[in-house]
């Protein structure tokens, strides 16, 4: 029923593409991460909790319809409903079903619930398409609940030693749910204007994220035990400078490896992530009930073998013709 | 083993100096007494013996992890560091162990005479009953690459601030091979303990390259300037008729060196000289690479001696009749220095001249120059500095010459080891053989970040074949490699072998038509040996 192709993953019987890079008539979004929700579409299909986002992103003039989790849509006899991901809010898994044949594409997802969004939902069906970006056994990442604790620690520390903490977290999805768990007793919270954008358009649909944001003519001197939280562009640019006496962190499953946290060249890497690790993806495999198994990005090839071999799968390696940029897919 | 490790993670976790030599200091004042000597031996790069193969560490994880070989070898990659891989994949703990860092490394030591089914059970004992930065921190033991983000520097500092002693002492305590298991802190560094170990050298006083325009350093006249010759670093010690030859490493090298055993007569009681060891033929320096050939042989065949003979090129006297000259000022030893010589000549034993110039203008010049004097650029100290400890700025400069650059086409690439996983950060570059492309020089690092990105999305759209971890890629862009000396090889396709290449930039501007030939090459090495 759904086709690999130079514009994206695609559904003959509905005439609709999955996160398609290239324009099209009718797009179904997974969520709003720019590798997944680009411009150009004449017509948008995602969950509730994404439409806002793509409007902020993506044009205030774009065509769009949204669903709820398990809402159902019928097109040409296509039987098409979205299903949490728990990647982040609004992140869904989109099942399309027709004359009895299930598909399920995930997008981007995790199973470790991140406090915030919807927990993930397994979705019984023939055909799983599945993420690969940390499909080694070398990535297996503790509770986020350990994690925000360890960060707000880290914090604390530094704000009793008198040192602003910055944390770099990719604006969309994980500062916010950072930003949720963050012990504001500790201190006051900053923004960068990247993240700050996402949180006002959060804010006006009935969210409450904290934070201030900081605005250039902010006088940054006087800034003492705060918490900034600021995505990964800021750390190249004179933005992060600014501020007096600072230790910075990055939050990232990257963070999980050595060689990765010291080439970031901060003080501290968190590892924390939107994506399954490994031993999450296989959980997630089994649980759909799929035979048909289609791995893209990450380490594609290498995750198909082992499905194969280890469960007996029909695991294949899917080519897709966009690979992203490591920092875009944190 | 606990405050071990979390000393291993503390430094690991900060790029900066200051909170390094802290978290040193703070496991100095906590950890076990006994555990302190193994600790400073470990992390000034001394390594336990290899108790067992790696691939028996890595057949043991993949069973018990259960996993597929392959799957564990092509994590590994990823990771890039056997110790890391196995501890990111053994199973979750199951108990804990109580052993400290010394007994741990007896018990490695124990391991190397036990049969391979007993050293499996221990070891994985270990693994089973140690939380992943243990495990990290065991592996690195096992493996002997115990080199984590901390230098012999930072340790003397931090040994200096929590003994209250000099810097120099304990660097000084610490010099050449000594055994953990017959030392403890009392005896590596109370004051008595400073007395007799007439074999020591004096911990090295090391250079940083100038980095400014050098008429910043002040009048020319203030300042001793010599070539930079390209050997080995060494002291020469005459102490009780007895002599050592130290190299820069700390490797006691005086078997290496017949050249020298005559001095150990002629030269009087309580000596040490600095100089550069230089393969030295008919008046002039021979090509370094002729030396290191020398060097790596067990035994010294006449034949070698022959072919390349060694002298030291001395430039400054650290003790004269036993007393200790380093706080005199340079002058003052140089000319201590050429008395020396000149009352006791040898014919190993040269000195560096100071050279004559009028203006940095002239210095300048003879620095771009270098080469043609078989030299790589400049020492340039000054007068009035006394003889310091490590690398330090301000008073000795390094001035080498610039690297020498060639245009090659990048040809095949790598992911990079235990960098940025999942990332082609290694790259293989070639010159023109006729129409053919031969691989001449292989380099890691000189982009920007920024630019490996560009690079890695090219390369994966740009894949001609895959060998394994290696992609050949479409000739397509070329880039300037810049290296220190080049040397005629056979062993390698091109007929050459680099020192230190590294790219220097994207030479976007550039066709592939435009890069360096194969006879580019040769004609260096006819420039550089003229
Ligand atoms: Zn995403
Ligand atoms: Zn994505």
């Amino acid at each position: 029923m759904l086709t690999f192709t130079d514009k994206g993953i695609y559904c003959k019987q509905a005439d609709v593409y999955i996160d398609p890079w290239k324009p099209v008539k009718f797009a179904i979004i997974t969520h709003g991460h720019s590798d997944h929700a680009r411009s150009g579409m004449k017509h948008y299909l995602c969950h509730k909790e994404t439409e806002p986002i793509l409007r902020l992103r993506l044009g205030k003039d774009i065509s769009t319809q949204s669903l709820e989790y398990n809402q159902t849509l019928n097109k040409n006899g296509v039987t098409i409903s979205l299903h949490p991901a728990g990647h982040i809010l609004g992140s869904a898994q989109i099942r399309l079903e027709y004359k009895g044949e299930i598909w399920v594409v995930s997008g981007d997802y995790k199973l470790m619930p991140d406090g915030l969004s919807s927990p993930f939902e397994a979705v019984k069906c023939h055909h799983f398409i599945t993420e690969s970006t940390f499909g080694l056994p070398i990535y297996r990442f503790p509770t986020a609940e350990s994690v925000y604790g360890s960060i707000n620690n880290w914090w604390q520390e530094n704000a009793s030693e008198g040192y602003n903490s910055m944390l770099i977290a990719y604006s969309l999805g994980k500062s916010q749910s950072i930003l949720h768990h963050l012990d504001q007793g500790i201190g006051n919270i900053f923004l960068h204007g990247a993240v700050a954008n996402v949180n006002n358009t959060y804010n006006e649909h009935g969210y409450n994220f904290p934070g201030v944001w900081v605005s250039p003519d902010m006088n940054r001197k006087s800034i003492k035990g705060a918490m900034i939280v600021a995505p990964n562009s800021a750390l190249s640019t004179s933005w992060s400078s600014k501020f007096p006496l600072l230790r910075k962190a990055v939050c990232s499953g990257w963070m999980q490896l050595r060689g990765a946290r010291r080439r970031s060249a901060v003080d501290r890497g968190f590892v924390l992530s939107d994506h399954c690790d490994w031993n999450q993806l296989n959980e997630a495999v089994l649980a759909t009930g799929a035979e048909n198994i289609y791995v893209t990005h990450g380490y594609q090839a290498t995750y198909a073998k082992w499905l194969s071999e280890r469960y007996h799968l029909n695991a294949v390696e899917v080519k897709t013709q966009f690979e992203p940029a490591i920092n875009d897919m944190d | 083993m606990k405050e071990f490790t979390k000393l291993v993670t503390a430094v690991d976790q900060t790029t900066k100096t200051n909170q390094k030599i802290q978290a040193l200091v703070e496991y100095f004042a906590q950890a076990k007494e006994e555990d302190k000597i193994f600790a400073v031996s470990i992390l000034i790069g001394n390594k336990p013996k290899r108790p067992v193969k790696t691939s028996e560490l890595r057949e043991w994880t993949a069973e018990l992890a259960d996993l597929p070989l392959w799957l564990f070898e092509e994590s590994y990659y990823t990771v890039g560091d056997l110790a890391e891989a196995i501890a990111l994949m053994l199973p979750p703990q199951q108990n804990e162990h109580q052993l400290t860092l010394k007994e741990t490394l007896e018990l490695l030591v124990r391991l190397s005479d036990l049969p391979s089914v007993e050293k499996k059970k221990l070891i994985i004992g270990y693994w089973m009953s140690s939380d992943t930065a243990e495990r990290f921190v065991f592996n690195k033991l096992i493996t002997g690459n115990f080199r984590m983000g901390v230098s012999r520097q930072l340790v003397i500092k931090a040994l200096a601030k929590y003994l209250k002693q000099e810097p120099t002492a304990i660097a000084h305590q610490l010099m050449g091979k000594w055994n953990p298991y017959e030392e403890n802190m009392e005896s590596m560094f109370s004051t008595e303990s400073h007395l007799d170990k007439s074999y020591l050298p004096y911990p090295f006083f090391l250079a940083y390259q100038l980095d400014d325009q050098p008429a910043n350093l002040g009048a020319i006249t203030d300042w001793c300037i010599e070539k930079k010759l390209d050997g080995i670093r060494g002291q020469i010690i005459v102490r009780n008729k007895e002599i050592f030859v130290w190299s820069r490493g700390e490797e006691l090298l005086t078997d290496k060196f017949p050249e020298f055993t005559s001095l150990q007569q002629t030269l009087p009681s309580g000596t040490v000289i600095d100089g550069e060891i230089i393969p030295w033929k008919d008046g002039k320096p021979l090509p370094f690479q002729v030396m290191q050939t020398r060097i790596g042989r067990k035994n010294i065949a006449p034949k070698y001696l022959k072919e390349a003979p060694l002298v030291m090129v001395a430039f400054d006297l650290l003790e004269r009749q036993g007393e200790d000259l380093r706080q005199k000022p340079l002058e003052e030893r140089r000319d201590l220095l050429k008395q020396l010589l000149a009352s006791h000549p040898d014919e190993n034993l040269l000195l560096s001249e100071a050279m004559d110039f009028s203006s940095w203008e002239e210095v300048s010049k003879f620095r771009e120059n270098a080469r043609e004097f078989q030299c790589e650029g400049l020492m340039l100290k000054r007068k009035t500095s006394p003889y310091e400890t490590g690398r330090r700025r301000g008073n000795w400069w390094k001035w080498k010459t610039d690297p020498m650059t060639v245009d090659g086409v990048l040809l095949y690439a790598q992911s990079g080891h235990g960098r940025r996983a999942n990332l082609f950060t290694d790259y293989t570059f070639a010159v023109w053989d006729g129409d053919l492309l031969v691989p001449f020089a292989k380099a890691y690092s000189g982009l920007t970040d920024k630019e490996i990105n560009v690079l890695d999305n090219w390369i994966k759209r740009n894949t001609l074949e895959k060998f394994g971890p290696v992609r050949s890629v479409k000739p397509e862009f070329v880039f300037e490699i810049a290296f220190e000396g080049i040397n005629a090889s056979p062993r390698h396709k091109s007929g050459v072998a680099l020192r230190f290449p590294r790219i220097s930039r994207w030479r976007k501007d550039k066709s592939i038509q435009a890069a360096n030939t194969k006879s580019d090459l040769l004609q260096l090495i006819d420039v550089q040996n003229s």
